[in-house]
């Protein structure tokens, strides 16, 4: 075979199922890869090259022994540090669980085992998933390999630089705000929020607890259903799990990239995040209109909505969320995990211990997020912080339901931008916060979300990507459409975009 | 404009349990400033009418069953512990008179 880090998930299960290639084969080529360029890209935390091997040698022998194998067994995939690992540090980016390994797997992650998928390691992200460029990460930034002196975006940077270059077929990441679909649109990659409750968040490390999404980082749709139709389903462990059946979303994305299911499809275009507004580059509008164009051409019918609460997503975001996360964070408390630092004087007390530990175990943005949670929980604020962010999320979930009451499906720009530079926003919150724009109203509604790339916008030659919105527990909806999307545009490209980037220096491998 | 000044950012520290320096206090006294300003704008639609939603998927009663369980062994629930004394957890005096 060639080389076995360029093949989709699907091709490699495939090869892997014919015998063509062994499953520590197919590892050891993406652990001499991360060896060759994570020293440049940095989307790694933690590599675990024994176990991974030692996994792929048990599913080989299995296999060897016929035993029956689920359609992913012995392709490796990285793990976003946010979820629960027992066998490898889980530190969700932050000084405060350095080295902490936890003593259980988060369901999804057990799932993953069980199905004989191969854990390659733990990636990078800002810290407790707060940011969108993983310039918040308490070890480090990663960077884009598309260009490195650029951010993979955020929070699950290191999950998509490691699609994006190859070092892992699959990834696992975690969507609060956008944290799956933004990565994936500034790299070239596919990101998926599922419905919220649709994949189980027992042992993700809670940032916001209402908004949080556990989904699949891949490089194609088909990769992304056979992801999710691992890791979905009805957790008993995570009480907002729906207890609902669910379809293939591997069926959706082959059905969709037969093509056929765009004509008569009802495509909406939200005039609020349609790429027109302040803050949008020309290029992400040019390329989102493109795809609206192609959609048209094979027999959508391409229709304007309106979501006039979306004006006010991100500022009820940004007091939902450092609410919910002040409260989240009170379990890091130097007692029964993490990190522990005494107080430099005075009395030795459990609470003063507590008070020192999170100062020095927490980088400025969360420190940023849990003071602003706490003031709008607190008496006199809360109606007027808390109270009118919950109703604005009423609103937006009103606005999203007379939409769907017109269409199948919506589309947007994934972000407003292509990948900024490493260090341009980093000390402007606000401006960071506003990257999220196209992304936080599926968070507020529980609605799933994906992101595809479109191409490369002509100023900087950088990939821009498609957001596609279903309503609640559609999700099947949106591998359908995305896969039809890909499968024209690569059909154009004549291949997947990621072909067109730029070649990572592997000189350390000789 | 927002009220935020240096000490509401202390107290509210105090509150979360941070400790933070003082040139910490002065970059968030202007950063929370600015935010606030900009998310304030959210009472401009929450009218009276307008119920709050808490969850984006609403489930009602759920309950596993009352029924023993597997769960952590203490050697587990100990294992990422900062301090231990046998099968506790060491932590320091909770309260701070005569220490």
């Amino acid at each position: 075979m060639g080389d076995l880090t360029r093949l989709s998930a699907a091709a490699l299960a495939a090869a892997l199922a014919a015998r063509e290639v062994s499953a520590v084969e197919a590892v050891q080529a993406h652990l001499d890869r991360i060896a060759a360029v994570d020293g440049d890209v940095h989307a790694f935390l933690h590599v675990a090259s024994d176990a991974a091997l030692a996994a792929a040698a048990g599913i080989d022998a299995q296999r060897a022994g016929g035993e029956p194998l689920g359609p992913l067994a012995g392709v490796p995939i990285a793990i976003k540090d946010v979820l629960c690992t027992y066998d490898m540090p889980s530190t969700a980016g932050s000084r405060i669980l350095e080295g902490w390994i936890p003593p259980y797997d988060a369901t999804v992650v057990a799932k993953l085992r069980a199905a004989g998928l191969i854990p390659l390691g733990k990636t990078n992200m800002d810290e407790f998933a707060m940011g969108s460029s993983t310039e918040h990460s308490a070890y480090g930034p990663t960077h884009n390999p598309w260009d490195l002196a650029r951010t993979p975006g955020g929070s699950g940077g290191g999950s998509a630089a490691a699609l994006a270059s190859f070092q892992a077929p699959l990834a696992l990441g975690s969507d609060t705000g956008g944290s799956i679909r933004q990565p994936a649109s500034v790299t070239g990659t596919v990101g998926v929020k599922p419905t919220y409750g649709a994949v189980s968040r027992y042992g993700a490390i809670a940032l916001a607890s209402s908004l949080d999404q556990v989904g699949p980082v891949t490089r194609t749709m088909l990769d992304a259903g056979l992801l999710h139709d691992v890791i979905g389903g009805h957790d008993p462990l995570d009480s907002t799990s729906l207890a609902e059946s669910w379809p293939s979303m591997a069926d959706a994305a082959r059905r969709g990239a037969e093509g056929g299911i765009l004509s008569g499809l009802k495509v909406g275009v939200v005039r609020e995040i349609a790429g027109t507004g302040a803050g949008f580059q020309a290029g992400v509008r040019t390329l989102f209109e493109q795809s609206i164009g192609i959609l048209a051409a094979n027999g959508a019918e391409i229709i304007e909505v309106s979501a006039p609460s979306f004006e006010y997503a991100v500022a009820a975001y940004y007091l939902i969320l450092p609410a919910e996360a002040s409260s989240n964070l009170a379990r890091m408390d130097s007692v029964r995990f993490g990190l522990r630092v005494q107080p430099s004087d005075g009395p030795m007390t459990v609470e003063r211990a507590m008070s020192a530990t999170r100062g020095a175990g927490f980088g400025a943005e969360v420190k940023r997020r849990i003071i602003l949670g706490t003031y709008a929980l607190s008496a006199g604020y809360y109606d007027a912080y808390y109270g009118s962010a919950q109703k604005v999320r009423t609103l937006i979930q009103r606005d999203f339901a007379a939409a769907f009451g017109v269409v199948d499906v919506l589309l947007s720009p994934s972000s407003p931008t292509t990948a900024f530079q490493l260090g341009s926003l980093v000390d402007d919150p606000l401006a960071m916060y506003l990257n999220d724009i196209t992304t936080i109203p599926a968070n507020l509604a529980g609605i799933p979300g994906a992101s595809i790339p479109i191409g490369l916008a002509p100023e900087d030659g950088l990939p821009v990507g498609l957001q596609l919105l279903a309503p609640a527990r559609a999700d099947a909806r949106l591998y359908e459409v995305g896969a039809a999307i890909e499968t024209l545009l690569e059909d154009r490209w004549g291949g997947p975009l990621l072909a067109q980037a730029p070649a990572l220096n592997t000189a350390k491998e000789a | 404009m927002s009220e935020i000044n240096a000490d509401l950012v202390r107290h509210l520290a105090g509150l979360a349990r941070i400790d933070l320096s003082d040139a910490e206090v002065a970059s968030l006294t202007s950063e929370l400033a600015v935010i606030v300003d900009s998310v304030a704008k959210v009472v401009e639609v929450a009218t009276p009418d307008v119920p709050a939603t808490s969850h984006p998927l609403p489930l009602l009663n759920v309950f596993r069953d009352d029924e023993v369980r597997p769960s952590l062994t203490v050697e587990q629930a100990l294992s990422g512990a900062p301090a231990r004394d046998g099968d506790r957890f060491t932590v320091a005096a909770i309260l701070d008179e005569e220490v």
